[in-house]
């Protein structure tokens, strides 16, 4: 079926990813994920189990961090999807990308984008200044590789720097 | 540049999610594939019938292992020895299935959905077998035959020895013995597998995207099951790897399987792995029984050492490669003049095993380790002090351990200095005081313990690995790796390593990896063996690149080549910076030339140079843990409370690189020795199929560490490097079990079994 025709099974659904308003027609079985990643070419999202625990597709709906392989492109209509292409400012990293990088926090960086919404999340609600508060708000993520010692000073570090501004 | 914690180039795509993985690739109209795999651990296909999946609109075809004839091939095993049982290993077996996963049917559709669709419209008629599902049931008497041709189910049985054994045992002053189950679990990259394939009409290549370890043994092999040359098939491996641990230098039957149909079809066709199929169908390391004894004398020193394990093939054979490290690791750090190692490998009706970070190590240290606190509790002595007395001592290097590598040669430890490792780590976890608090906490009636863990690991292992170097037109050097990267930041070592070789400004290099096409020989990414294969590689090919540069100035430039240095991207003669020549002016002299227009007289066109380094045999590297833990009595919890790791990997490229490696790799050992457990119920069924029943630690389970390096070149390369991919995990899972056996030592309870799940902790106490 051509892409734009809304038809049984499919929908015509309104989202605004990344600041730019997107009007598309989705399966009702597309996954947020596969949507944002095969229809929008947005990559940057990752899928690591697809049943909700390795947190690697985590973006954020309205602001709020989800795990877009346990929604449905549909149920994202109406709302706002931030994506980590859109942590940067133009060139310039945030602060927390920068940590990121400074402490060694990723390798093969699958789980990287992740990692970054939910602690970018995590800095908005508040600090997250020590490493036993860093490690709570990162166990919701797996990585296999760093052993998250990077990760945990990185968060810590971006939480001094002020990174809560969002 | 070596030594240095250069900033990796690679963070930036990675951070801003530009990074380029597998799925990530644009290939337009690409079909996708769904495999049928069978739900039953051994089984006869007797029908399959695949009309109704064939109508099903969007299917562009459906096939089982009897319809693809060219494929029923077995994939030869990677490591083997002249007394393998080997039965062979069909990408899509067309009759039996032999482990839950297999695959026996593939499906091409427009998509993803619609060919997961069609499978279930698959009808197939299985006569089900029965299974076996541990090595003590495939060992056990009248156990049925996982393959018809193999009685007994043993796919080898090998045995080495150093000394007299025997008699040492029957004459040592002391004797200990126990059995230890060890159980390993997977790679659990977090990008699955996946491969996408397509033909290049313009060339007629098959060209192949796999997310591997080793792309030339991927080509290699994909070669041989479309029956073309070499140079018929193109591997190109995503720049960007989501991690590999093991299971990705496998070569797996879907890997077969798309680029054979993408051929057929004339269509590009990928397959990405879901994390389903990961838990059933990707290799894995799993359970070995350990049976060990030792003989020693009243001061702890070892006479004897006698191992007899039984190691899971699985359903056939990948290679040996597992079950013979472990072999050839038993001694470890210790000397130890008579020595008995044995392995029983079987055949189960589960997923075949490979190698998985550790390969085989954690095992044998499991063994050994065990043995040594059990010796100082016999005893009444100190767990380091029994050490002590056993290590190798830093001027027996190169120290004969006794036994023979799986090359045949004899096993010989290159370099270390065990008792400066060993004393830098009791001196960093300050031993003394920390026995002292332990025994504080005793007082007050908490379980608190303490472990120790040593080990030596054969790193950078041969055959061979290239690199290649060129001088481009704008004078940027590329320098070509056959190896792939996995996150270990090649982008950045290698142009590191080049930049030492060529006396260049890193700025002026650049890394490109992964591409069969670029370099036409290589291994692979495994068995902590790149840095000192492909770093040595480069260091040669950077050194040859320099001279051949100087020569081609020395013409130009009228002078001679010890007259000339590099002055950023200049080659100026020493003490006259304006007389000189950019890299690019070089290289429009020398590589890229004037049609029609002779060279100057004395310039030796192509500046480009080639190398292949043969390590002589394998570098080890070496490392000793330090835990102390607390165990609640009532629940089995428990909770590391110091863990120092000694590490010794020789000269060290990137300080900052290594310790991620180091860190990474403990946090896998974490996983085995906590709570990673590949579970198969008695009928062969796996039982831990999703992220919910099989625990990856995350970040609050892995506790903080404290590194304390050594550094003792290896005399086997010219960097002076050994391995650091895989040592942080090998002595974690006996370092945490020595530690929680020390906690519960009041009430004399064992514990055996790895993982230590909180389950076992509570049994033991219980028992004891
Ligand atoms: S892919 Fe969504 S949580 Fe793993
Ligand atoms: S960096 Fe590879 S999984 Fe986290």
């Amino acid at each position: 079926m051509p892409e734009n025709t809304v038809g049984e099974d499919t929908h015509r659904i309104t989202t605004t990813v990344n600041g730019v308003t997107q009007e598309s027609v989705v399966d009702s079985r597309l996954s947020l994920a596969d949507f944002l990643r095969h229809r929008l070419r947005l990559t940057g999202t990752h899928v690591g189990c697809e049943h909700g625990v390795c947190g690697a597709c985590t973006v954020h709906l309205d602001g709020a961090a989800v795990r877009s392989c346990l929604m449905f492109a549909v149920q994202a209509d109406g709302h706002t999807v931030d994506t980590v292409e859109g942590l940067a400012n133009g060139d310039e990293l945030s602060p927390l990308q920068e940590s990121f990088a400074r402490h060694h926090a990723l390798q093969c960086g699958f789980c990287t984008s992740g990692f970054l919404m939910s602690a970018a999340e995590a800095l908005r609600e508040g600090p997250v200044d020590t490493p036993e508060r860093a490690r709570e708000v990162l166990s919701g993520n797996l990585c296999r590789c760093t052993g998250y010692a990077g990760l945990v000073s990185a968060v810590v570090e971006a939480s001094d720097g002020g990174e809560g501004r969002g | 540049m070596i030594g240095v914690a250069v900033p990796r180039r690679e963070d930036r795509r990675l951070l801003t999610g530009a990074g380029t993985y597998l799925d990530d690739l644009d290939l337009p109209g690409c079909y996708e594939a769904a495999f049928l795999r069978s739900p039953h651990a051994s089984a006869r296909v007797l029908a399959m019938d695949t009309t109704a999946a064939k109508a099903l609109p969007g299917v562009i075809g459906v096939w089982t292992g009897r319809d693809l004839a060219d494929l029923v091939k077995p994939i030869p095993p990677k490591v083997t020895n002249p007394k393998l049982y080997d039965v062979p290993r069909y990408p899509l077996p067309p009759e039996y299935a032999r482990f839950v996963g297999e695959p026996l049917a593939v499906v091409v559709a427009t998509s993803r959905h619609i060919a997961e669709d069609a499978l279930e419209l698959i009808d197939v008629d299985y006569e089900v077998l029965p299974a076996i599902a541990s090595t003590g049931a495939a060992l056990a008497p009248d156990a049925p035959s996982v393959h018809d041709e193999v009685p007994g189910n043993v796919a080898v049985h090998l045995t080495q020895t150093a000394g007299d054994p025997e008699t040492a045992l029957a004459t040592a002053p002391h004797r200990l013995r126990e059995r230890f189950v060890v159980a390993r679990g997977g790679g659990h990259s977090m990008e699955t597998r996946g491969i996408a394939a397509s033909v290049d009409r313009a060339t007629g290549e098959i060209v192949v995207w796999p997310c591997t370890q080793s792309p030339h043994y991927t080509r290699n092999l994909i070669a041989y099951f479309c029956d073309v040359t070499e140079d018929e098939v193109r591997v190109v491996v995503p720049r960007d790897n989501g991690g590999g641990f093991g299971p990705k230098a496998q070569f797996h039957g879907e890997d077969a399987v798309v680029p054979y149909l993408a051929r057929l079809l004339g269509h590009p066709v990928k397959w990405i792995e879901d994390r389903s199929e990961n838990f059933v169908a990707t290799m894995m390391e799993r359970t070995q029984v350990h049976d060990v004894e030792v003989g020693f004398d009243d001061d702890g020193r070892l006479l004897v050492v006698k191992n007899v394990f039984q190691h899971d093939q699985g359903a056939y054979c990948a290679g040996l490669q597992v079950p013979t490290i472990t072999l050839s690791t038993l001694p470890g750090q210790y000397r130890i003049p008579n020595i008995h190692t044995e392995l029983i490998a079987c055949y189960t009706n589960m997923v075949p095993t490979s190698s998985v970070r550790g390969a085989g190590r954690p095992q044998a240290v499991v063994a050994m380790e065990r043995m040594m606190d059990r010796i100082a509790e016999h005893l009444g002595a100190d767990p380091a002090q029994v050490r002590r007395v056993n290590l190798v001592q830093a001027d027996q290097f190169p120290y004969q351990v006794g036994l023979t590598f799986r090359d045949g040669s004899p096993l010989t430890y290159d370099s270390g200095d065990f008792p400066a490792l060993h004393e830098a780590v009791l001196d960093r976890f300050d031993y003394a005081g920390e026995r002292d608090r332990q025994r504080a906490a005793l007082a007050e009636g908490r379980l608190v313990g303490i472990g120790l863990g040593a080990y030596v690991e054969g790193c950078g292992l041969g055959p061979y690995e290239g690199a290649r170097l060129r001088l481009r037109r704008d004078g940027t050097v590329l320098v070509t790796l056959a190896a792939t990267p996995l996150g270990q930041g090649y982008e950045t070592v290698y142009a590191q390593i080049a930049a030492d070789g060529l006396g260049l400004d890193m700025r002026h290099i650049t890394v490109a990896t992964g591409d069969t096409a670029s370099i036409p020989f290589g291994q692979g990414s495994f068995a902590s063996r790149t840095t000192v294969t492909a770093g040595s590689a480069t260091l040669q090919a950077a050194r040859r690149l320099r001279e051949r540069i100087l020569d081609v100035a020395e013409v130009l430039l009228k002078t001679s080549a010890a007259n000339l240095c590099f002055v950023d991207d200049r080659v100026c003669v020493v003490g006259e910076p304006d007389h000189g020549l950019t890299l690019t002016e070089i290289a429009q002299v020398a590589n890229i030339g004037k049609h029609g227009i002779t060279l100057p007289p004395g310039v030796n066109p192509g500046l480009e140079t080639t190398s292949y380094f043969a390590p002589e045999r394998a570098a080890y590297a070496s490392g000793m843990h330090a835990a102390t833990v607390e165990v609640d009595p009532e629940t089995g919890q428990i909770r590391i409370l110091r863990y120092v790791i000694g590490h010794d990997c020789g000269t060290v490229i990137n300080p900052m690189l290594v310790d991620g490696q180091v860190l990474g790799g403990f946090a896998h050992g974490i996983g085995n020795a906590l709570y990673e457990e590949p579970h198969y119920d008695a009928a062969g069924q796996p039982q831990t199929t999703s992220y919910l029943d099989y625990a990856l630690p995350s970040a609050v389970e892995v506790p903080p560490v404290e590194l304390v390096h050594l550094y003792t070149p290896s005399p086997l390369n010219p960097l002076g490097v050994k391995g650091a991919g895989e040592g942080g995990t090998i002595p974690v899972p006996a370092t945490v079990a020595n530690a929680v056996e020390d906690a519960l030592r009041p009430f004399g309870a064992r514990i055996t079994s790895l993982p230590l799940t909180p389950a076992k902790i509570v049994a033991a106490l219980t028992a004891g």
